[in-house]
Formats: C-alpha cells, sequence, structure tokens
C-alpha cells in the first residue's frame, strides 16, 4: 500500500521544512525502512536494542544523509514481535520528545497485529493510507475502527486526529470507471483527505535508489507529497493530480491512433 | 451503440461496483464493531439452548442489538425448520 514509502517521504518533507524529525519502523522482523531510505548498511543497533537496554537511543538513531534533521530509527530483524512492550516503546517516544524531537514518525506494518497497534496506540495523528482498491479499503476502515478505540487517546476519551493518503491513484482509470475515486473512498470512509499521491514510476525508481520520492521535486508523486507535508505543518494546499491533464491536441491524436 | 461504447460501460461499472459492495461490507463491519463484546458468545449458547429442543443451523439464527435512545432492543430471530 506504501506506508513505507510514504513514512520515508513525509519524514524526509517535515525534516527538509527544518524540524527535527525521527522516523521509526516498526516493523519487527521485516525491516525495511532502512533500504528505502538508503542507510541499510549503516545499521548497528535497532529499536528493540534499545527498548532492551542494549544500546542508547543515541547509538541507535542514524542521520539521514539528506535531510539535515532526520534521524531514522531502525526495526529489529528478531523474529520475536513481543519484543515491542508499549512501556518500552512509551519510553523512547518520550526520550526523543525530551531531546527536541518535533515530529516522530512511526511506520507501522501491514495487518492489525502487536506491530501495527504499537505504531498507533500513542499517536496524536494518524494518516491512513490506502489504495483505491476494495481490500484497501476495507482494511483500512477496520484500521480507523482500531484508532478510535484502542489507542491512547481513545481511552482517555480524546480522538487520534485520523486522515487518508491515497496512493496509486490513476485519475485516467478512474474517469473511465475502472478504479474507485477520491471521492467515492473518501465518501465510504468517512475521513479526512490529506492527499492523492498519483501512480507513477518515479516512486519505484526513488526507492531502488533508497532516495525517498519527495527529493524529486519534478515528478508528480515527490510534488504530491510535499503538498501532503505542507498540509501535515498546517499550510492550505489546493489538491491537486486528482483528474486527468489536459494532453495536447497532437498527443491526443497519437494516443488515439497508437 | 457500437461496439466501444459497450465496453466503456461495462467499465464504468467495475468502480462502481466496487463502490456498492465496499459501502455494504463497511456497514456491517462497523455496525459489528459497535456490538457489545458478549453478543458472539451470547448467539452460540442461545442456539445451543435452542438446538436441543429444535434443529436448526447456525445462520437461522439472528441476534441484533439495536440501541433505540436510552434503551437497548435485543431482537432474536429464529427460523424454525419446516416439519
Amino acid at each position: 500500500m506504501g506506508k513505507t514509502t510514504t513514512s520515508a517521504a513525509i519524514s524526509s518533507g517535515i525534516a527538509m521544512r527544518g524540524h527535527k524529525t525521527a522516523v521509526i519502523d516498526f516493523d519487527i522482523g521485516l525491516r525495511n525502512l532502512d533500504i528505502i531510505m538508503n542507510c541499510e548498511r549503516r545499521v548497528v543497533y535497532d529499536f528493540v536494542n534499545v527498548i532492551n537496554g542494549e544500546a542508547k537511543l543515541r547509538q541507535a538513531l542514524i542521520k539521514d544523509k539528506r535531510a539535515e534533521n532526520l534521524y531514522i530509527l531502525p526495526a529489529s530483524q528478531t523474529r520475536d514481535k513481543d519484543a515491542l512492550t508499549i512501556d518500552g516503546v512509551e519510553r523512547v517516544l518520550k526520550e526523543l520528545a525530551d531531546d527536541g524531537f518535533e515530529y516522530i514518525i512511526c511506520d507501522s506494518p501491514a495487518g492489525i497485529e502487536h506491530g501495527a497497534f504499537m505504531a498507533m496506540y500513542f499517536a496524536d495523528m494518524a494518516i491512513v493510507v490506502a489504495n483505491p482498491e476494495v481490500s484497501s479499503v476495507r482494511d483500512s476502515d477496520r484500521i480507523l475502527g482500531i484508532l478510535q478505540s484502542k489507542s491512547r487517546r481513545a481511552e482517555q476519551g480524546e480522538r487520534v486526529e485520523e486522515c487518508l493518503l491515497l496512493t496509486r491513484y490513476n485519475p485516467e482509470r478512474v474517469e473511465k470507471g475502472e478504479m474507485l475515486g477520491v471521492k467515492d473512498v473518501e465518501e465510504i470512509l468517512a475521513t479526512k483527505l490529506l492527499g492523492v499521491i498519483p501512480e507513477s514510476e518515479t516512486v519505484l525508481k526513488a526507492s531502488n535508489q533508497g532516495i525517498p520520492v519527495i527529493h524529486d521535486t519534478e515528478s508528480p508523486a515527490g510534488q504530491a507529497y510535499s503538498d501532503a507535508v505542507a498540509r501535515i505543518l498546517g499550510e492550505e494546499v489546493e489538491h491537486r493530480f486528482m483528474s486527468v491533464e489536459q494532453k495536447g491536441l497532437f498527443q491526443r491524436l497519437f494516443r488515439r491512433s497508437a | 451503440m457500437s461496439i466501444f461504447d459497450y465496453f466503456r460501460n461495462s467499465k464504468k461499472a467495475t468502480a462502481s461496483i466496487a463502490k456498492e459492495r465496499l459501502q455494504i461490507i463497511v456497514a456491517h463491519e462497523r455496525n459489528q464493531r459497535s456490538q457489545p463484546d458478549y453478543l458472539p458468545k451470547l448467539q452460540q449458547e442461545l442456539l445451543d439452548v435452542i438446538r436441543k429442543y429444535v434443529d436448526v443451523d447456525q445462520d437461522q439464527v439472528e441476534v441484533q442489538l439495536d440501541n433505540n435512545g436510552n434503551c437497548s432492543v435485543l431482537e432474536l430471530n429464529i427460523v424454525l425448520p419446516d416439519r
């Protein structure tokens, strides 16, 4: 669905705007944020080491080479999923906050098991990443339900600020009626839209190289992530990439005959 | 209507089919989510009791809890087999 790609892009984007940011991989056993952010060979200690007191937080945090204010906390490759404890996670988050981190992005694993629960439990804001596909939309609704009942905020009678990020969006297919449109998904999930990331080759190219796609300021996907970051930071930015670009006459003719 | 229109129309349907199916399942699952935890067990035990006397299938028993203002109504719907 693009959770890790999104975590990499959004954390990079927030850091590039001058905020001290940490991004934590919660996918214990299937670490992948490190390879998306091109620091896989710099991992020495990980999240579980810090929780178990085998390493200091400072030793485990990896400074990003592209964005000045960005630090990555990789997941461990242990198969023991219960290595994450509520107390342990809370301690690490608190230490990060005390250390001056303004934004902490928790990259959730897929599913609704322990790792995902840990990633969302302490959230103030949740970005639900979905594709315009039935299975993904249905799962998103379940995750929204869990956020509304099982998160710490919910337990305290408050609400996690939820928003929807629709990735791999193809306006042309939507127009042809082959793909759920953004309005449809918004209506089904009844959740505020953070942004639409158009389906784009640049996303794969970016992950091939380990450069978060937001650094590609030319590509629509990169621009769409930048817009989403601006919205997270409270700016009003109009939504883009939701409709088919008007093509020139020659392009159209060429397309028809092709 | 040309043959191209025919294809176009059949394509148009898939996204709206998806939307329709999602609306139904999501509404159903949200409804279940708001139910108290004991409901599935209650349903099972009721079924066991009924089965002592009448032979009914699992899907012939429907238990539903509706909230109307400040009172809740537990509705039990059992389809008895034909004699």
